[in-house]
């Protein structure tokens, strides 16, 4: 495995809990893989299956989609929304064979700074175990 | 038609520039599509930041702005205002994170620039595609809800009764006054409590612009800022208010006197059925506990009460009411509650008698408390010595990591209390003395030279040997372990989010802490204000503090109510949904995805319609769109999917 590879990261985030706990992150000035870039939307509930599939189009190997904790939703249940989608974007994406773990959906609230630090640690570490992402190439290739 | 965009990099002093190499990140910018200028500049968000952009966009006639800072959670309205001062809408504008997110978290110089590159890439394709939106601008229901009738909540509704505007106070509890009523002195110039709170709540009652909830909570809220509708459940006190005079004298018919533990005095005596909180409740009226009254619970009894009115003020056929109030702002002073020391077995609270908590001890040395005021041990003896163990549950891994403020205070101010009632020893455990506010440290040597012992280190544990209590105790000054016979026991125990508070805050929208509290808007900033505009904070529910700081939120929420009355209209977020009819498929997918039933199906035309008033611009409804109809301003998918492309290009 190619050890120098840095996976692409696109983090798509809550305005009122996860981009503030990723702000707090940075306040807090805890250090994790620059790896992510992050678009914030206003509710996960936002999140059309077809940016995560954009993303992996585009060229990401991974996409973290994270929100309020469930029941802390700025929009009522917009997360909820959100995770009853997520089988479908997971379905989506082993028909086009790319492996689940390279989708994931979260909850960081506001004050979880260290938490979001810490999800994108790991997520980065997972990514270069599973290397880049070889569309069709995946381990649960429908074949 | 193309765009001409401007990008400024800025260096946010060295935050920013320390990190990323600002120079490079503008260098590049500027052979971005349609980028006509591309700037770093140390300060962006100073005035002459400010002008900058405001000359370009005059001289170069820019049509879009990318401003690559702090987060925009941070200083979005300020550019914003930038380009509207240049004629330009302040949704032409869009901010690349590069502090927050970028320099704050990365410490290579080379990695934070390239991701600072990847984002301002993001915003420039993204603010291609924006376009201007007005903002709505409504007018303000004037009236105001404060939540939590404490001295936090007291003081809120006060001040805004005082300006001349309504407010309703609703408190879950049968009289107002919250944890304060409790006490009996406080630092640090032991004005008695009483005296100076119950001419509050006597205001509060006697205001004409008050409309006092009270055995009341709030179920739920709709609306925003401006325009709440605030469902409000009232318990049934089973008296009718404006007959009970407060005499007490169903309290002292009921059957069940003296037999029910009064949760006012900790438990640490019995009331009746019906019973009046305290003697300076407000409103002075009796209510009947329906958990524990003999007709409510079991059916069946004489009814002395009933017989003991002479006002007829009793009516059992009471039941819950529910009413809708409309009110422009919310004032939240929920407060807080205390840490239990069951939680802690090593300090032998619950298992041993005479070890009790600090708030126990308020009530024991209270004239109106279980024992009149007198500070007695359960045998009905002035104890000769008395511990008070500061921290418990406080400043602990194992519980609450955070210093719960008050408690080395009201430690001194128990160890005064027993100097000045008893001729006993007292000794303090403590692990560091925090006397930080007006007169408090001046108190503390005032009480040091009372003869008081104070040891520093933290009480470890209490037992009892040969039935006498024990505190143990590494002090730390002397390097020696401790072991100090006493016959009573103060656990000043940490003060903790209510148990509810997780619930209270999804009523109400708005987020907690780590530590459970209420979180505000900026830890210095903003501490009164929440993510939910128009939803104020203010006291312990915030965090734990002293009744002057909470006098000063409380009096700060005011404030920030007052602001929104005072303007008459409230500027609300613009973002909202639309759904194209000639697109729109009729399938009505939409309608259940909304939870504000702002989607409406217009049955002639056979296509959803979104009501813009009520829409507050979540987008669930268009990523759950099969036809793409329907498009969320300033959330498109194009500029949402183009900045994608752009931060992965
Ligand atoms: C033992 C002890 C001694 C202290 N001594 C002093 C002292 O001497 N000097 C000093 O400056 N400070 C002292 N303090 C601190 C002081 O108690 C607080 O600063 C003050 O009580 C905070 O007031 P509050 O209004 O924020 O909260 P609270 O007093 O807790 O009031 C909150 C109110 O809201 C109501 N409520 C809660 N939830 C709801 C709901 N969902 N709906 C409706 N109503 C609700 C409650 O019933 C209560 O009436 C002491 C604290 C302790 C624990």
């Amino acid at each position: 495995m190619n050890t120098n590879f840095e996976p692409k990261i696109l983090g798509i985030l809550c305005n009122w809990c996860s981009y503030t706990g990723a702000d707090l992150a940075g306040i807090s000035r805890i250090k994790y893989p620059a790896n992510i870039k992050i678009v914030r939307v206003m509710c996960t509930g936002r999140v059309d299956p077809t940016f995560v599939l954009k993303a992996f189009q585009q060229g990401a190997d991974g996409v973290l989609v994270s929100g309020c904790h469930p029941g802390d939703c700025h929009y009522v249940d917009g997360n909820v929304k959100a995770m009853r989608r997520a089988p479908l974007v997971t379905e989506l994406l082993r028909q086009m064979g790319i492996e689940k773990e390279r989708f994931k959906l979260v909850w960081v609230s506001a004050s979880e700074g260290e938490k979001f630090a810490k999800i994108v640690e790991d997520m980065v570490a997972d990514l270069k175990k599973l290397g880049p992402l070889a569309p069709g190439g995946g381990a649960e290739k429908n074949a | 038609m193309t765009e001409r965009i401007g990008v400024y990099v800025c260096h946010c002093g060295h935050n920013i520039a320390a990190v990323g190499d600002v120079e490079k990140v503008a260098q590049y910018a500027g052979t971005l599509d349609n980028v006509v200028i591309a700037r770093d500049y140390k300060y962006m968000c100073s005035d002459p930041g400010q002008e900058l952009i405001k000359n370009d966009i005059q001289q170069l006639g820019l049509t879009r702005v990318v401003v690559a800072a702090c987060s925009p959670r941070m200083h979005e309205p300020t550019f914003k205002g930038a380009l509207e001062r240049a004629n330009l809408n302040g949704y032409l504008l869009e901010m690349a994170n590069i502090r927050e997110q970028c320099s704050w978290v990365t410490d290579n110089t080379q990695n934070a620039t390239e991701k600072a590159k990847s984002l301002v890439r993001g915003a420039v394709r993204r603010v291609y595609y924006h376009r201007p939106i007005e903002e709505r601008v409504v007018s303000v229901n004037k009236a105001t809800l404060v939540v939590g009738g404490g001295i936090a909540g007291i003081q809120a509704a006060l001040q805004i009764a005082e300006a001349g505007h309504k407010v309703y106070l609703v408190e879950r509890e049968a009289s107002i006054g919250g944890q304060m009523a409790k006490f009996d002195k406080t630092f640090p110039t032991m004005d008695c409590a009483a005296c100076i709170l119950t001419p509050k709540m006597v205001a509060v009652s006697q205001s004409p612009n008050i409309e006092l909830l009270t055995y009341a909570e709030v179920a739920q809220v709709d609306g925003y800022v401006g325009n709440f509708t605030v469902t409000v459940r009232q318990k049934p006190r089973y008296i009718v208010e404006d007959l009970c005079t407060g005499c007490g004298d169903c309290t002292t018919a009921c059957v069940l006197k003296n037999r029910i533990p009064d949760a006012f005095d900790e438990g640490l005596s019995k009331r009746s059925a019906a019973y009046i909180s305290f003697p300076q409740a407000i409103p002075l009226k009796a209510v009947i506990d329906e958990k524990e009254c003999l007709l409510l619970t079991k059916g069946k009894c004489s009814k002395n009460c009933v017989e003991a009115c002479s006002r007829e003020a009793i009516d059992f056929s009471q039941k819950e009411t529910v009413r809708r109030i409309e009110v422009g702002s919310i004032i939240l002073a929920t407060g807080f509650e205390l840490f239990d020391a069951r939680k802690a077995p090593q300090y032998g609270y619950g298992i041993y008698d005479d070890v009790y908590t600090g708030i126990e001890f308020e009530r024991l040395t209270n004239a109106s408390g279980p024992t009149q005021g007198k500070i007695l041990t359960k045998r009905g003896e002035e104890p000769k010595s008395v511990a008070i163990l500061h921290c418990i549950g406080s400043r602990d891994e194992n519980y609450q990591k955070y210093c719960s403020r008050v408690c080395c205070m009201s430690s001194v101010k128990f160890a005064h209390l027993v100097k000045e009632k008893t001729d006993a020893e007292v000794f303090e455990f403590y692990i560091d003395m925090r006397t930080f506010g007006k007169q408090y440290e001046e108190f503390y040597t005032r009480v040091q030279e009372e003869g008081v012992n104070f040891i520093r280190g933290k009480g470890a544990e209490v037992a009892k040997v040969d039935g006498q209590l024990v505190v143990r105790a590494e002090d730390t000054l002397l390097g020696a372990y401790r072991e100090i016979p006493v016959d009573m026991v103060v656990l000043n125990t940490a003060l903790v989010p209510r148990h509810d508070a997780e619930k209270v805050a999804q009523i109400f929208g708005i987020s907690r802490s780590e530590d459970g509290f209420f979180l505000e808007s900026h830890i210095k900033l903003d501490p009164v204000t929440t993510s939910t505009d128009g939803v104020h904070i203010a006291g312990c529910c915030q965090s734990p503090k002293d009744i002057p700081d909470t006098v000063a939120q409380g009096s700060a929420a005011a404030a920030q109510s007052l602001a929104v009355i005072a303007t008459g209209k409230v500027k609300i977020s613009p973002i909202s949904a639309w759904s194209d009819p000639a697109v729109c498929a009729g399938c009505r997918i939409c309608l259940g995805l909304c939870p504000f039933k702002a989607i409406g199906f217009n049955e002639e035309k056979k296509v959803a319609e979104i009501n813009q008033a009520v829409c507050k611009g979540c987008g669930s409804c268009a990523a759950g769109c099969p036809s793409n109809a329907i498009v969320v301003s300033h959330f498109s998918n194009q500029q949402l999917l183009a900045e994608i492309e752009g931060v992965l290009a």
